[in-house]
């Protein structure tokens, strides 16, 4: 057996978890060519590099599938219900930060806080027939937030990508998403609401509770774990 | 876990029961159109239900509950006075907690009467109090419809009614608005420089989405309007606050009640409802000496329940949900009548959670 990494495949936030590693004294690449998918990993012995995309890492870690995995507190949190229970955090990579917010049109004037949310939602629906919509892909974390804070009169619907933009065609009238610098933001005509995030999220390396991790596993996770801590 | 086949032989027992004591029994399709759901109970629902969709019906759910779709059936063609019995599965999401059940097994009497509540609510809670008898539960009442008389009443302006009866089944928010509403708690900075510009429309931000501007100018004037009406008063809060406190056996709770209608007067008919039902529930052989009764009983969870509420607990068992709860949800059938309303009362029983407790010996 060997202790399985699962690194995001691509993008920015595959290179920096490269570089985090390396100063570590571990490295990391990409096996063959730009387009496949095989890693290798240098520096310790018993340890695989699996590529995944950021978002089927929590899935992966919580079926066992990987003993460690790099990705998002925001995917973790949103994907696996009493996540603590499945996964525990190694440490937080110091990149990748972004905090999952609830936006408003900015020409909202009378909108600041949650508070003022719930009571336009009321006048909304009154008005409008339908409860106030609020466009996202993170419908559980959202969902759980409005639930504590006590919004009502409002939905969730669905938007996978180009989310800011549901606005301005009218398919939602608020957004809950990701924002690093809130500049697609501002370019939308969008404000985020006061309260604080929903989430504040950032790249860590998180380990699974659940995979088996016997015999020469352990040793190799404990060089690793010293490398890094 | 009891075997299947013993819960639903007790499920048929209990529904049998009810049916000799002349309750009619009902089925009620699995799938619920989603649009009904999600209009009584908001996004909230989809937490709790399954969902699921095709192209010619659109999103429907798998049933969380039969009370919504039985009094569909009774509105729709139901003779008056009615008694119904049913038992079958409700399916409920679980997001939170992988131990609670997501299928199981509910056996429900609802009754549908507008001779006599108080005696149907004595009703609804004798028979469920005699399914369970041998288990040892307690059993925890409350009364809703207390609290939606004591904020109809208040002295404030009517928007501010509204915005709390609209949050009485979320306590944390009915608060909030509680402490703005008395001056106790500070006009948010934003709000206050939001108030205090000569023009606090934003004109120089591009107008986008379908909530418009001549919206926004009427949120704003209600604001304004809002913060020139005197606060609610401090004999008020205190009166609700001691009301929301109320936690006692039910003819002292009822004694504590009667010192706040003193301040809140608006209270009493609800109070007189409260007595009959004592007085019903005492002529139907409960120990209403022995019966708690908490005032804030069932607001959260509870959305539909608008007068009296319970739930029968094992307190030897914390980490089981409750195995009975029930309640009266008058406004419910004024929502789902379109126009048509009658009084109800109803309760539901886990027989699945009776097992295991006899299982292990009460």
């Amino acid at each position: 057996m060997t202790l399985k990494l699962g690194v995001p495949s691509k993008g920015r936030l595959m290179e920096k978890t490269f570089q985090w590693f390396a100063r570590r004294g571990v490295t990391l690449s990409r096996a063959g060519s730009e387009r496949e998918y095989a890693g290798q990993v240098e520096g310790i012995d018993g340890l695989a590099l699996v590529l995944l995309s950021a978002g089927e890492i929590p899935r992966e870690l919580a079926a066992g599938r990987i003993h460690l995995g790099v990705t998002g507190t925001d995917l973790v949190h949103e994907k696996l219900p009493r996540w603590e229970q499945q996964v525990e955090e190694i440490a937080p990579l110091g990149f990748g930060q972004a905090d999952l917010i609830v936006a408003v049109p900015a020409c909202w004037s009378d909108v600041d806080t949650l508070d003022d949310l719930d009571a336009a939602a009321a006048a909304f629906r009154a008005r409008h027939g339908h409860r106030l919509r609020i466009a996202t892909k993170y419908h559980r974390l959202v969902r759980d937030y409005m639930t504590a804070h006590g919004v009502a009169d409002y939905t969730l619907v669905d938007s996978q990508g180009a989310t800011e933009g549901t606005v301005a065609n009218e398919t939602a009238e608020a957004i809950a998403d990701i924002t690093s610098t809130g500049e697609t933001l501002r370019a939308n005509h969008l404000k985020v609401l006061s309260d604080g995030p929903v989430l504040r999220s950032q790249a860590t390396l998180w380990r699974s509770r659940v995979a088996p991790c016997e015999g020469s596993d352990r040793g190799v996770l404990r060089a690793l774990l010293d490398r890094i801590g | 876990m009891p075997a299947r086949a013993d819960i639903l032989a007790r499920a048929a027992d209990l529904r049998g029961g009810f049916e000799a004591l002349g309750a009619q029994p009902v089925e009620t399709p699995v799938l619920q159109p989603a649009d009904t759901l999600l209009d009584l109970y908001g996004e909230d629902i989809r937490g709790r239900a399954y969902v699921t969709s095709d192209a010619l019906r659109g999103e429907q759910m798998l049933r969380p509950d039969f009370t919504v779709p039985v009094v569909q059936m009774h509105m729709a063609h139901g003779a008056e006075p009615a008694r119904y019995t049913y038992a079958g599965e409700v399916f409920r999401r679980q997001e939170q907690d992988p131990d609670r059940a997501n299928e199981y097994v509910q056996v429900g009497y609802e009754v549908f009467d507008r001779t006599d509540p108080a005696a149907a609510d004595a009703e609804v809670f004798a028979l469920i109090a005699d399914a369970l008898s041998g288990l040892g539960l307690r059993a925890a009442t409350g009364d809703i419809g207390i609290l939606l008389a004591a904020v109809q009443g208040l002295q404030t302006a009517e928007p501010r009614k509204a915005a709390l009866m609209r949050h009485i089944w979320r306590p944390r928010r009915f608060r909030a608005l509680l402490e703005r509403y008395s001056g106790r708690a500070p006009v948010p900075p934003a709000r206050a420089a939001l108030l205090a510009r000569e023009t606090p429309e934003a004109p120089d931000v591009p107008q986008i989405g379908k909530r418009g501007a001549d919206e926004v100018a009427a949120r704003i004037a209600a604001l304004r309007a809002d913060a020139a009406a005197p606060p609610i008063s401090e004999g008020d809060m205190a009166a609700l606050e001691t009301l929301l406190s109320v936690r006692e056996t039910m003819p002292f709770a009822l004694e504590r009640l009667r010192d706040v209608a003193v301040d809140l007067p608006q209270i009493t008919p609800a109070l007189d409802r409260l007595e009959a039902r004592i007085e019903a529930l005492g002529e139907r052989g409960v120990d209403v000496d022995g019966l708690d009764f908490e005032a804030s009983y069932g607001r959260t969870s509870m959305e539909y329940y608008d007068g009296f509420v319970f739930g029968f607990y094992a307190e030897s068992r914390p980490d089981l949900p409750p195995i009975a709860t029930g309640g009266r949800y008058d406004a419910l059938t004024r929502q789902l009548g379109a126009g048509a309303e009658i009084p109800a009362v109803g309760g539901v029983l886990r027989p699945d959670l009776m097992l295991e407790l006899e299982a292990r010996g009460g």
